[in-house]
């Protein structure tokens, strides 16, 4: 974990995100897919927290050799504000923070699903995993065609890709899970990994607990400092040996987890519920097997 | 000016400090998430995050709302329970040599004894900070610390079974804090920690509603400073014998000058250490440069120097009907 003041080499559009390229080798050299930067507000006198964002590519060699890159939708209040930052303006950057996705050890077949801005880490993970000799299938969704992250990415770095959007405007029309059946079964998915919005993730859970499928999904909850200090973006997560769960922080013990270990209807539950749960029936899981 | 051995050390009623500067509670972490960030050598003491007697798992989720210059929060105090506490992070804490101040809370009077009875004599405590921002269960009221009995008689009961020097933090309880603060200091502390976090809500008007999973929060960040300031301003003018240290809005080295001018010993960074952990450092460094340009050696130089009119007497509030 390093902190660097970080020049910007390039900020891009791309359909509804933006994209910024900064040098910061110290980063780049130790960046895993599924960690995130936590980049500093340029003018913090109103917005104060930093915004926290999936590492896009780690350039260790070639032209790009010690790069960076992070994307984000910048409508938000504070990341309208980073979305006017322009090449050769610097940045203060902490990263890489969290921890990132595992690669499966024996298990090839891997299924990456992907929503919305969710996309950037997974097809970060879908580079590392090819370069380890896995099968790499995609599944990428969005709710029309500006918001799809780089289709020709997508497609470039999968053996098949479905691409799913709300009003059909590109791929087919429908969410990730319409396609998720049909795409394990076509590729004889082994192990599961997903990024984008929580209610998602908790569907694609529920349908990797019933299918048996081992799965790691990037989680998204808001963060305070990202550095583990505030104990603020916790997620309810079941202790290995069933005796109860464990509020644990996204940003230092995620943001990658288990699905199957998180209490996900705790979690999301539709009235926060303020009550401790009880240690019986939450989930004994086995460990991750890759 | 040469001849001025110029140093930031300070002393709070027996706590030597290296710099005046230090992490306010629940800002510091476990004492692992620092590596590689901050040289905690240059940081004048740690805070811990509070902790209860029993383990808490804390509120739901957002716990942390953007403001204007500031942030809404509410964690429900999240924390493995004392004993888990001394067995395990405050031995890491401890580790560097940096003195840790352990923030205590709890909801009844037994609790805080408890509390105070296993950090007795306990490796590695320098002090402890009663945090009186809780419910009070015992006498069945929102918080423990805004009446000049009920925080007198806790903080009393700590300082009695204390070995080390304690602070209690007091809520920014407006006009009556002198009152708070005067009988807490009669109790026995050895200083007061000016304020705790005002209370506050955030609202999410395109969901209709509150924009923090416990409701209701707390306000810390830059915003605060005003009331920190007026706080500290008020309390060291009535117990200028009493070390105060100052919390709540300080991001850079003016702003804890500034509240040194009104009184402060020592001042605590909250929010800055939570955006950059490297904060507490650079306003020590802050403060250190504002010595050199006056030409002055030590932080109790400018301590309640503010320059305040002759025959200056706060307004008198208001009569209540």
């Amino acid at each position: 974990m390093k902190r660097v003041r970080a020049e910007v080499l390039s900020a891009r559009r791309l359909g509804e995100y933006q994209s910024l390229t900064i040098v910061a080798p110290e980063i780049a050299e130790r960046a895993r897919p599924g960690q995130f930067v936590g980049v500093r507000m340029p003018d913090d006198r109103e917005f104060l927290l930093r915004r926290n964002f999936a590492i896009h590519q780690a350039s260790r060699r070639g032209g790009w050799a010690g790069t960076v890159e992070f994307c984000f939708e910048p409508h938000g209040p504070g990341t309208a504000l980073l979305g006017e930052v322009k090449a050769h303006e610097f940045l203060e950057v902490i990263g890489p923070l969290g921890k990132g996705f595992a690669y499966p050890k024996k298990l090839t077949n891997c299924l990456l699903i992907a929503e919305g801005h969710g996309a950037a880490s997974i097809y970060f993970l879908a580079q590392e995993l090819k370069a380890r000799g896995k099968r790499v299938d995609m599944i990428v969704g969005a709710s029309s065609l500006p918001s799809v992250f780089k289709p020709i990415e997508g497609k470039r770095l999968s053996q098949t890709i479905t691409i799913m959007t709300a009003d059909g405007s590109l791929g087919d029309r429908g969410s990730i899970l319409d396609a998720l059946p049909a795409m394990v079964e076509s590729t004889a998915t082994e192990v599961v990994y997903a990024a984008g919005p929580t209610r998602s993730l908790e569907k694609i859970a529920a349908f990797c607990r019933d299918r048996r499928l081992p799965a790691q999904v990037a989680v998204e909850e808001r963060f305070g400092c990202g550095l583990g200090l505030c104990f603020s973006c916790v997620v309810p997560v079941a202790r290995k040996d069933g005796t109860g769960y464990d509020n644990l922080r996204a940003c230092i013990d995620g943001p990658v987890f288990n699905p199957a270990r998180v209490v996900w209807d705790r979690w999301l539950a539709e009235e926060p519920q303020m009550l401790p749960t009880p240690p019986e029936g939450l989930p004994v899981v086995r460990e991750w097997p890759g | 000016m040469a001849g001025v051995t110029r140093s930031l050390k300070v002393e709070l009623g027996g706590m030597p400090l290296a710099t005046p500067v230090m992490v306010a509670a629940g800002c510091a972490g476990t004492g692992r998430e620092w590596a590689g960030l901050v040289d905690v050598h240059k940081v004048g003491a740690i805070v811990s995050r509070t902790v209860t007697l029993i383990a808490r798992k804390g509120t739901p989720t957002p716990r942390v709302s953007e403001s204007p210059s500031g942030v809404v929060w509410e964690s429900g105090l999240q924390n493995p329970g004392i004993e888990a506490f001394v067995d395990e992070e405050l031995p890491r804490l401890a580790r560097p040599g940096t003195p840790v101040v352990v923030s205590i809370g709890g909801t009844t009077m037994e609790e805080y004894v408890r509390l105070t009875s296993i950090l007795q004599g306990r490796q590695g405590v320098s002090a402890i900070e009663i945090h009186l921002s809780g419910r009070d269960d015992e006498l069945g009221r929102e918080l423990l610390g805004d009446r000049a009995d009920r925080a007198a008689e806790i903080t009393g009961a700590v300082v009695r079974m204390s070995h080390v020097p304690v602070f209690a933090k007091l809520p920014p309880v407006g006009a009556g804090l002198v009152e708070v603060a005067t009988a807490v200091a009669r109790a026995g502390v050895t200083g007061l920690t000016l304020c705790a976090s005002p209370r506050a809500l955030a609202v999410d008007a395109a969901s209709l509603a509150p924009d923090l999973g416990s409701v209701t929060g707390w306000l810390s960040g830059p915003a605060v400073l005003p009331l920190t300031l007026r706080a500290v301003f008020d309390v060291a003018r009535a117990l200028p014998d009493v070390p105060i240290i100052a919390v709540g809005g300080v991001r850079d080295g003016d702003d804890a000058v500034q509240l040194l001018l009104a009184g402060a010993w020592a001042v605590q960074v909250g929010t800055a250490a939570l955006i950059d952990p490297i904060a507490p450092v650079e306003v020590a460094q802050g403060v250190a440069r504002y010595l050199k340009n006056k030409g002055l050696a030590s932080p109790n130089d400018i301590r309640a120097r503010l320059r305040v009119p002759a025959g200056f007497d706060p307004p008198e509030e208001e009569a209540r009907p």
